[in-house]
């Protein structure tokens, strides 16, 4: 399906029939059916990726076969209802968040305008609240007492196809961004109960391919990009070589190096497309500067965890690679990249799921000597702590003017900001590497950020309407620093947004670019014996590096 | 509509208890055998919730970070938002369940021609959830009186507050909770029907123990200060301290409106356990608000964590790849065989 025009969608989100903006729907929601048509729904997982999955130790994905959601038939196994009802029964015995979530509810509706997907669609089962209601309502009914009595009245209901498919449209029409969790006096996570959803439906093969496929990948190849092991060093060494051409400097990293002191994982997409790339080349301009004694692995090269998106089973075998890897190579710890969701697994599951990284020692930086305590346990320091960490004691020298080509706001990713509070070592490292940079609106930042619209591997182009949509209230607010205050550069922390804020920004606020912090933290690093490249600004006069790691040579 | 429903079931509820406690010999029900029967419930029940939810563990750290954690000695952590000690996290769930803080952030966003996106501070939800919440517990408070003899000199303080605060002379003291309970309801009653949103999202089960409270309230307030014809305080202590000293007695004939209030109290005694209103319980237990974010200092233990979920293994892998990666350089843990791979 062609994505709206602007000016179509620009209309349509405010005049549209939509809960959002006042058009109250005649009919109960319980009434409503999910209606599935060509661009809103993310495609079916492929039939042999659900079977490789299936076929791996410790995972099942059952019910692998060609369906579509737009189909009425959506293959079922015959015994479903049952196959959901105990997976349910399974998950309320496994997850005290679960059941909590399910019985403390008051429909207060603190959290109904909170969620972008609602802000950008206007469909009532995109408020929070309405979203948990859908598994809500299948609790009340077999698991409560009140709802075996009064049935509806209770606002219990049957679990049926449609039920089924209702979840379907709408755990996949939610980012697990946590935003809601923040505004709910209990602290109700809808992102719990998305997870649960998904990992209900995967128990009778109804999966989405973006998820499942870059999942297989990681299993077998290391990385969601399906990079082989040559591959995925060829695309390094290429960025390798592109910083030397700008910088003059040769880069020396290396690949599955024993003895290493640091085992460095970021997301694969760093290394694989724009604007990621510039990212990368940051982080191999700083470890070069510093002289840190660090490898690449072909083996853990994903940061990012589709598994997180799937069940805590998958998510646990993908993330195990990193611990198995750091292990065998004999580094002393873990430096991780820049990732949203990669570092709420890192932070929040890894330790519990495959720890305790008993061979690993705790992270000190070799420059500063600082250790880093709050990550005693797992062993792995995030990027931006070891930057800020570098640039406080003054390990690195830095000219912010070589980013005066740039105007950045700074944009928080979901998981560094509300699963992990990663807030102010990004706006430390910012208010060192560029001359100025402005912050979007409180209601937009912090814990209060906007997600990208198409995290939790929804960053698919089928839906690209519902992403336009759901990024609405991020890309609104970058809208507004643009008018202001000409910002011209969305910077993050995060290999989704990278991709999906690209898309974002080209389609609400033309212009506008998107990069990772360490682009800007390689751009502005001044490196010993460097020579850098000569490029034209947009004056037309020749200078260094107008335009940092993406000038043109 | 779904408040018709609920509106009639508590207007039920006052005609059965009114008809019934006029039936000679009835009064024994409505005195003492239903309001004993709700209390085992209330207390069964609710023990019963928090221990249900007790049982199941919490797997993962999860709390939802509302502020900058710890981390480097120079960036400053926000203890409360983001704790990562136990006396932090304690000073955390005391100001949500005693301030309620997070509705204290709630916002109310606005879609605008532009389109625009526009948000602002909106605390109606926080200020009506106060009233609302604290006038009840103060009358709960208040009724201790009833069961208690002689009344200790802290509740004639609380109760002397509560009068003055009302700020008239004359008897019988008017309550300043009794006015604002009636009002917290009204108003949350009326934002359930105004706010489109929440109107939307209402069911039964959510007016109705609005409706409950709005009538326990109206009986109280009736009785205290209107219908007072057989309604002998004296007469309805020594009942109720013989409730709870488990020797009820019957002194004089008590008014009917008194038994519609009790009963109306032991229906909600009674739905409590089953219903949303274990929020009471459930705001402690919550763990994205009731954990330490120190999951990477401190490892989070999950009792079901799986030992047999491995990762794909290097040994696998290397073995797919090997050829690959000894033309590209890449070290292997096994040399390519002279002829082929086993």
């Amino acid at each position: 399906m062609a994505l709206a025009k602007l000016e179509q969608l620009s209309k349509s989100v405010v005049q549209g029939p939509s809960l959002a903006t006042g058009a109250v729907p005649t009919k109960d929601w319980m009434e409503t059916p999910a209606i599935f048509k060509e661009g809103n729904f993310a495609y079916p997982a492929k039939k042999e990726k659900v079977e490789y999955l299936n076929s791996q130790a410790g995972l099942e994905f059952p019910n692998a076969r060609i369906w579509s959601p737009d189909e009425d038939d959506w293959k079922l196994p015959e015994n479903w209802q049952e196959i959901i009802l105990n997976g349910l029964k399974e998950r309320l015995g496994k997850f005290r968040s679960l059941k909590i979530f399910m019985d403390c509810c008051v429909r207060c509706g603190a959290c109904a305008d909170k969620c972008h997907f609602f802000l950008g669609t206007g469909d009532p089962k995109n408020m929070p609240v309405l979203r948990a209601e859908l598994l809500r309502s299948i609790y009340r009914n077999d698991f409560t007492l009140a709802g075996k009595l009064f049935g509806k009245m209770a606002g219990a209901r049957e679990m049926t196809v449609g039920v089924l498919k209702e979840w379907f449209m709408y755990s996949y029409q939610c980012t697990e961004c946590r935003r809601c969790s923040v505004f709910c006096p209990y602290g109700i996570d809808t992102a719990e109960v998305t997870m649960m959803l998904r990992e209900l439906l995967h128990l009778v093969g109804v999966g989405i391919n973006w998820i499942l496929e870059p999942a297989s990948n990681s299993n077998r190849t290391g990385n969601h990009m399906g990079l082989q092991p040559h591959t995925f060093k060829d695309n390094v060494d290429f960025l390798a070589e592109d910083l030397e051409t700008l910088t003059g400097v040769k880069i020396n990293h290396s690949f599955n190096r024993k003895g290493a002191e640091v085992l460095f994982i970021t997301p694969s997409a760093d290394v694989f497309a724009e604007p990621g790339l510039y990212t990368a080349m940051g982080y191999l301009a700083l470890f070069e500067q510093i002289g840190l004694d660090y490898t690449w692995s072909t083996y853990a090269s994903e940061g990012g965890n589709f598994g997180l998106f799937t069940s805590n089973e998958l998510m646990k075998k993908l993330n195990a690679k990193m611990y198995a890897e750091a292990k065998r190579l004999g580094v002393k710890y873990i430096i991780g990249g820049e990732c949203g969701h990669m570092w709420r697994v890192i932070h929040q599951y890894m330790d519990t799921m495959n720890g305790p990284a008993d061979f690993l020692e705790v992270p000190k930086s070799p420059l500063t000597g600082t250790v880093f305590n709050n990550a005693a346990s797992t062993k792995m320091v995030h990027i931006s702590e070891f930057t800020a960490d570098l640039i406080r004691h003054g390990k690195i020298k830095l000219d912010p003017s070589r980013n005066s080509h740039v105007l950045p706001t700074y944009h928080d990713s979901c998981n560094p900001a509300r699963a992990m509070g990663l807030m102010d070592e990004p706006r430390y490292i910012l208010d060192h590497v560029v001359p100025k940079w402005v912050e979007m609106p409180e209601n937009t930042i912090r814990e209060q950020t906007f997600c990208c619209g198409s995290g939790t591997g929804l960053n698919t182009d089928e839906i690209m309407e519902l992403r336009m949509r759901a990024g609405l209230p991020r890309a609104n607010a970058v809208k507004h620093v643009i008018d202001k205050h000409d910002v011209n550069m969305l910077s993050c922390v995060c290999a989704i947004d990278r991709a999906t804020l690209t898309s974002l920004m080209n389609y609400w606020n033309p212009g506008c670019g998107v990069c990772g912090l360490s682009e800007l933290v390689g751009n502005a690093l001044v490196m010993d014996n460097e020579k850098r490249a000569m490029g034209y600004d947009a004056e037309g006069n020749e200078t260094e590096l107008p335009e940092g790691f993406r000038t043109m040579v | 509509m779904k408040y018709t429903f609920s509106f009639l079931a508590v207007i039920a509820l006052v005609l059965i208890a009114w008809l019934g406690s006029q039936i000679p010999g009835m009064q024994y029900l409505f005195g003492v055998a239903i309001p004993y029967l709700a209390i085992m419930i209330f207390l069964g029940g609710f023990v019963y919730r928090v221990v249900q939810w007790a049982k199941s563990p919490v797997p993962f750290s999860i709390p939802t970070t509302c502020g900058q954690g710890a981390s480097l000695d120079f960036i400053k952590q926000d203890k409360l938002d983001c704790p990562t000690k136990t006396s932090e996290v304690v000073a955390r769930m005391f100001l949500e369940i005693v301030t309620f803080r997070s509705l204290f952030r709630n916002t109310k966003s606005e879609l605008h021609e532009g389109p625009k996106i526009t948000y602002e501070s909106s605390k109606w939800l926080w200020l009506f959830a106060l009233i609302f919440h604290y006038s009840f517990l103060v009358v709960v408070i208040r009724h201790m009186r009833l069961f208690l003899n002689p009344v200790p000199a802290w509740l004639e303080f609380l109760d002397f507050l509560d009068a003055g605060a009302a700020l008239q002379v004359g008897a019988p003291l008017l309550y300043a909770t009794d006015l604002a309970l009636v009002l917290g309801v009204v108003l949350l009653f009326g934002r359930r029907l105004v706010n489109r949103q929440v109107r939307y999202i209402s069911l039964a089960n959510d007016y109705f123990p609005l409706f409950l409270i709005f009538g326990i309230a109206t009986t109280g307030i009736l009785m205290r200060y209107f219908l007072r014809t057989n309604i002998d305080i004296i007469s309805i202590k020594e009942l109720l301290v013989g409730l709870v000293t488990f020797s009820p007695v019957f002194a004089a004939k008590i008014g009917s409106i008194f038994y519609i209030h009790l009963f109306l109290v032991s229906t909600l005694l009674i739905y409590f356990p089953f219903s949303k209103l274990m929020h009471l319980g459930g705001v402690f237990m919550s763990p994205t608000r009731n954990m330490a974010n120190n999951s990477r200092a401190k490892r989070h233990i999950n009792p079901w964590n799986d030992p047999t979920i491995k990762p794909h293994s290097y040994a696998g892998y290397e073995d797919e790849f090997r050829e690959f990666m000894v033309d590209a350089g890449i070290p292997v843990e096994k040399e390519l065989p002279p002829q082929k791979d086993e």
